[in-house]
């Protein structure tokens, strides 16, 4: 047989052998299989995808992200206006609008618009909070420091480790932990919004006077509702264990992370976006703020902006495939007998139970219905371009102050 | 009947001329969830290390490489509803294929149970 964990490569950019997560021996007590990912040792699965990935769909999966990186960007004396415009020359989100506790989807991008990272932005009130791919934090920060002004600081918060609490009954989870809100106007934590971020003290009883800080944000990788948490990584495996003392959370490794994401269409940053694509055909316009469209000052901005305005050669779309057999990155996908695309990311469906993908489409051949075919070693697979997400998106979404429901 | 294994963790038992061919249970649990298998068709010919099946996990998709030269006679019409054979039932009900043997000399270049078991301690 060939070599089973081709999916999994390692970033060249890593020195040799693996790092270790802070909770990697906490990994192979609970009988999780370590890969290399990321430079990392990481646990790709622990009773198995399938049953994991179901777990969280419809539970509670706990979710090791450590090998992110995070980070924070800060102006002198805490200067948010400092800080939000020295990042705006990097990606194209509106941040001098982003309100302290609110949390932001964006990409940094080369100078011609191609996509270095996605990561994610919280204003954490007198800094911003990243958090960027793990094969390429590495990178990120060279740019960072490269391109950011002197006067702004960075910092890598590399004694932290991350968790995501993902599925149906994270916010019950979470909630039974007794977090109390680090000051006020913070709300409890099952009352955070989607893309809503607060920090929090962790008493591990009542009796201790040693709370532990912890930052939440109600967001995630796998379209269920859910948490991700950064927590000092001496105090992980403490919480790792209390969140999975609860009947409803189980750990999950990376194959089920990958096949949820997939199902809910968030597309994989060096698979489903490259450096050299750009956010608009990766189906990312969505990330470029309304003022920034109007404004530009971002890197590759003609290009990108040129892009949203005329349009796009191709596009990313989801693709439903007939039969069992799988389809995976590098397919071709062809409209009659004419190669029009190429699969980004694909695998089996375990809530839908048949193959679905990704892929980068060209425009006429990517409306949804559109019937196509996808060769895999040299069988065509009967494929329809079909809407994003595969599986709905449940995220928590608080109406707004005063709304009736 | 003898029991023969390959590094790349196939199994192949052999009666006569015939050889039935498998993954091992070892390899359907670095696998995982097995979702598809793609069987060679009836009649092909096979070389030995021609790759003779395809078995799709969650995961990735594994080549199986036929152990020994021969022809197809048979593939195993029970995966294709139920996959999952080869995960719970890696050694026996979940065979992949029959070979009619061109050469059985080929058979003394695999390992036996007890030189495999060993192989795989070491991995």
């Amino acid at each position: 047989m060939s070599d089973i964990e081709q999916n999994y490569e390692n970033d060249p950019d890593v020195p040799e052998g693996p790092m270790l997560l802070p909770l990697d021996a906490w990994h192979r007590a609970k009988g999780g299989r370590m890969v290399e990912f990321a430079g990392y040792a990481m646990p790709v699965q622990y009773e198995g995808i399938i049953a994991e990935h179901l777990w969280t769909r419809e539970s509670a999966g706990l979710f090791d992200v450590s090998h992110m990186g995070q980070l924070e960007v800060s102006g002198p004396d805490g200067d948010m206006e400092a800080a939000a415009k020295a990042l705006e020359a990097l990606l194209p989100a509106d941040l001098a609008a982003l309100k302290p506790g609110r949390v932001r989807y964006s990409l940094l991008l080369a100078e011609d618009g191609g996509i270095l990272d996605d990561l994610m932005v919280t204003n954490r009130g007198d800094r911003f909070y990243l958090v960027v791919n793990g094969a390429t934090k590495w990178d990120d920060i060279a740019h960072l420091c490269e391109n950011l002004p002197d006067e702004i600081t960075l910092n890598h918060l590399d004694e932290h480790a991350l968790l995501a609490l993902q599925g149906p009954k994270a916010a019950a989870v979470l909630a039974s932990l007794g977090l109390e809100p680090a000051g006020e106007g913070f709300p409890p934590v099952e009352e955070l919004s989607f893309m809503q971020a607060a920090p929090y003290w962790w008493p591990r009883s009542p009796a201790d006077e040693s709370a532990r800080p912890l930052g939440i944000s109600r967001t995630g990788y796998t379209g269920e509702d859910g948490f991700e948490i950064s927590v000092g990584a001496e105090d992980v495996a403490a919480l790792a264990d209390a969140l999975c003392a609860h009947p409803s959370v189980k750990a999950i490794g990376l194959g089920a992370r990958d096949s949820l994401r997939l199902e809910a269409g968030l597309p994989l940053y060096g698979h489903d976006m490259t450096e050299a694509g750009d956010p608009v055909s990766a189906g990312l316009g969505f990330a470029i703020s309304k003022r920034r469209r109007a404004e530009g000052g971002f890197p590759g901005a003609q290009r990108v902006l040129a892009l949203l305005g005329e349009g796009v050669a191709t596009r990313r779309v989801g693709l439903a495939i007939e039969g069992r057999m799988a389809a995976r990155e590098g397919a071709e996908i062809l409209d009659g007998d004419m190669v029009v695309g190429v699969v980004t990311s694909g695998g089996f469906s375990p809530s839908l139970q048949r193959p679905i993908a990704m892929g980068q489409v060209a425009t006429a051949s990517a409306a949804p219905g559109t019937a196509l075919a996808i060769n895999v070693r040299g069988k065509l697979l009967a494929t329809t371009v079909v809407d994003l997400p595969f599986v709905p998106h449940h995220y928590h979404r608080n109406l707004p102050k005063g709304a009736q429901s | 009947m003898s029991r023969y294994f390959t590094k790349d963790h196939e199994w192949v038992d052999v009666e006569g001329d015939t050889g039935t061919i498998g993954i091992t249970d070892y390899a359907q649990g670095q696998l995982g969830d097995i979702t598809y298998v793609e069987a060679p068709e009836v009649g092909k010919v096979l070389a030995r290390g021609d790759t003779a099946a395809v078995v799709d996990s969650v995961k990735a998709a594994a080549d199986v490489y036929a152990p020994v030269a021969g022809t197809v006679s048979a593939v195993n019409a029970a995966l294709e509803g139920e996959p999952e054979l080869v995960n719970t039932d890696a050694e026996v009900g979940g065979w992949l294929f029959r070979l009619t043997l061109s050469d059985a000399g080929e058979l003394s270049g695999l390992m036996d149970t007890a030189a495999y078991a060993e192989y795989i301690k070491g991995l």
